[in-house]
């Protein structure tokens, strides 16, 4: 293995990116700061139906829509009269490596070996880097997963441990390293050492891979009611999971259905922090991933995110660790069905919303995960309480995270926190400021692109970045 | 020196990628005081003691040079006990759907 600097491999980011890719992001660049977010997806050449064919050919997709109708009924003893909207959840874990994001690696690897790459290479700590161990195995590819998997004294985070067996399970090498964004050199790194491809989260085929969830869920709510969802809720990290989701309700007709993203309060942690790395008790699904990614997507590991959440999301809530792991109980104990639990983070959020709706409305979780040693409530409360963490039965609302999980007492309890959005689109925009070229004028190219980006109007943009300039400059 | 680990055999190596002293400049205070680590599995190349400065070659074909920590690393994670904040929400829970509705 060669050892190039830091700065060495960091200077050639741009050219290691573009080569383990294979597309050239240049040709979509529209103005100072905008490019033409349609045309990279659709130039993929995936439509649903040959996404689901490619997809259907390793088992990935099809999951059964499953309606949580004692859950549903313990929210309506808790509503107000008339409310609690029925509760649905489409069942991902049933997914050959357990989760969704089989769907987001299935286009990747399809991808990687029709361009005859060797192997394939993904940065990530999550179920993303077992879906992308598992279809490389089917593909015949060789796998090359990075984890960022245990602190400075060695303690592994127990559902990243789970995640590299399961890893190793399917073939891929693991590279586990200790807590840090350098993380992202080594990967720089790996690829340029193997010339493997990319198969980031944040490519065109990693989100068009998700269509087909938003496409099914749609199908399977209007065959089980004979109507659209009302409130689709996906847990948010990244924002793969809200675009590709919202993408594919909206090819399906599903246009009235609000797009809910739900994540786990975890403000107050630090994410490069080795100290905070094991107080976490959630490795996704929070907001130390959904408040930058959604403020400001390009921060990936790609020139262009394709994940563009504000530009779907009509609601962004918080819910405590402690709602979690209780809702995750609930699910197994009413429901007969052991899942998560980072992804019962919108299952929490779904269990308030629903009593904010008629009983008639319907609600649906868009995914489950797997679970397993490690990757369990009880796996993280131990460590918790190793760490010295407080656990305790109590009300939410005294949750904080690091130092004291709150698990609810009662489930009148569980409730969800209001994200501002317009705070949200206001910080995405001051980013957008800062990323244009000194001296450069806003087009009304960018103007468009930034209006699309925030689901705002030009002018409105305008108005916003005016104010931002008058208090910066 | 230990005992010599035959060639061939699963094991797991160590390295260093970046010292404390040269971390990223972003990174904060606690993590910049310590190194930058990599732990990887694979199959010993020639036969070595725990310690050595080795060669493996990776599941995914690649020759990696650490220092030989480990042979054979299990897999440690678990469950643990039961979590007592969580034993009794079930029954909780199925006792509120078994109360007759109010309204």
């Amino acid at each position: 293995m060669t050892t190039e600097s830091y700065a060495t491999i960091m200077a050639q980011r741009a050219a290691i990116i573009r080569a383990s890719v294979g597309l050239d992001y240049e040709q979509y660049v529209a103005g100072a700061l905008g490019f033409d977010y349609e045309r990279l997806l659709t130039d993929t050449g995936y439509d649903i139906e040959t996404t689901r064919r490619v997809q259907r050919r390793t088992a990935v997709g099809d999951t059964p829509l499953v309606e949580l109708r004692q859950i549903t009924e313990l929210a309506r003893r808790v509503a107000p009269p008339g409310k609690g909207a029925r509760i649905f959840v489409k069942d991902e874990a049933a997914n050959p490596s357990g989760s969704f994001k089989d769907r987001r690696a299935s286009l990747s690897v399809h991808e990687a070996k029709q361009r005859g790459y060797a192997g394939v290479v993904a940065a990530t700590s999550g179920n993303y880097g077992a879906a992308v161990a598992s279809q490389a195995a089917k593909a015949g590819l060789r796998c090359i997963i990075v984890q960022e998997a245990f602190d400075s004294r060695g303690v592994a985070q127990p559902e990243i441990e789970e995640k590299t067996r399961a890893c190793e399970a399917y073939g891929a090498e693991v590279m586990r390293l200790s807590v840090g964004p350098e993380l992202f050199y080594v990967f720089l790194r790996t690829l340029k050492e193997t010339g493997y491809f990319n198969a980031s989260l944040y490519t065109p085929y990693s989100i068009v891979g998700i269509e087909t969830l938003g496409d099914e869920l749609a199908g399977q709510v209007k065959e089980q009611t004979g109507r659209n969802p009302d409130v689709v809720i996906a847990t948010h990290a990244g924002g793969g999971n809200v675009t590709g989701t919202a993408r594919g309700l909206r090819k399906a007709g599903a246009v009235n259905s609000a797009m809910v993203a739900a994540s786990v309060d975890l403000s107050g942690l630090h994410m490069a922090s080795d100290r905070d790395f094991n107080r976490k008790s959630f490795t996704t699904g929070h907001t130390g991933f959904s408040m930058p990614f959604t403020t400001w997507p390009d921060r990936a590991d790609v020139p262009r995110n394709a994940a563009r959440p504000l530009r779907y999301l009509d609601r962004f809530v918080t819910v405590t660790q402690g709602e979690v792991f209780y809702i995750t109980q609930v699910l197994a104990e009413l429901e007969g069905m052991e899942r998560g639990p980072a992804g019962n983070t919108s299952l929490a959020a779904a269990f308030a919303i629903a009593q904010e709706l008629d009983e008639d409305r319907l609600v649906v979780v868009q995914e489950t995960e797997y679970t397993g040693a490690g990757k369990h409530p009880l796996a993280q409360l131990n460590l918790a309480k190793r760490l010295g963490i407080e656990v305790r039965r109590g009300d939410p609302r005294d949750n904080k995270p690091g130092e004291r999980i709150v698990i609810p007492e009662h489930p009148s309890q569980l409730g969800v926190v209001d994200v501002d959005l317009d705070r949200i689109r206001r910080e995405y925009l001051r980013h957008a400021i800062q990323s244009l070229p000194a001296g450069e004028p806003l087009s009304d190219v960018d103007g468009e692109f930034l209006a699309a980006e925030t689901r705002t109007s030009p002018s409105h943009v305008r108005k916003v970045i005016d104010e931002l300039c008058g208090k910066t400059r | 020196m230990g005992e010599a680990i035959a060639e061939g055999t699963w094991v797991e190596i160590r390295r260093i990628v970046l010292p404390a002293g040269e971390r990223a400049p972003q990174v904060p205070a606690d993590t910049r005081a310590v190194p930058l680590e990599m732990r990887v599995k694979g199959f010993l190349l020639a036969p070595a003691a725990l310690g050595d400065e080795v060669e493996i070659a990776t599941r995914a074909g690649r020759r990696l040079r650490g220092t030989l920590t480990q042979i054979n690393p299990a897999y440690t994670h678990s469950f643990g006990a039961p979590v007592p904040e969580l034993s009794t929400i079930g029954d909780e829970v199925r006792a509120m759907l078994r109360e007759p509705e109010e309204n």
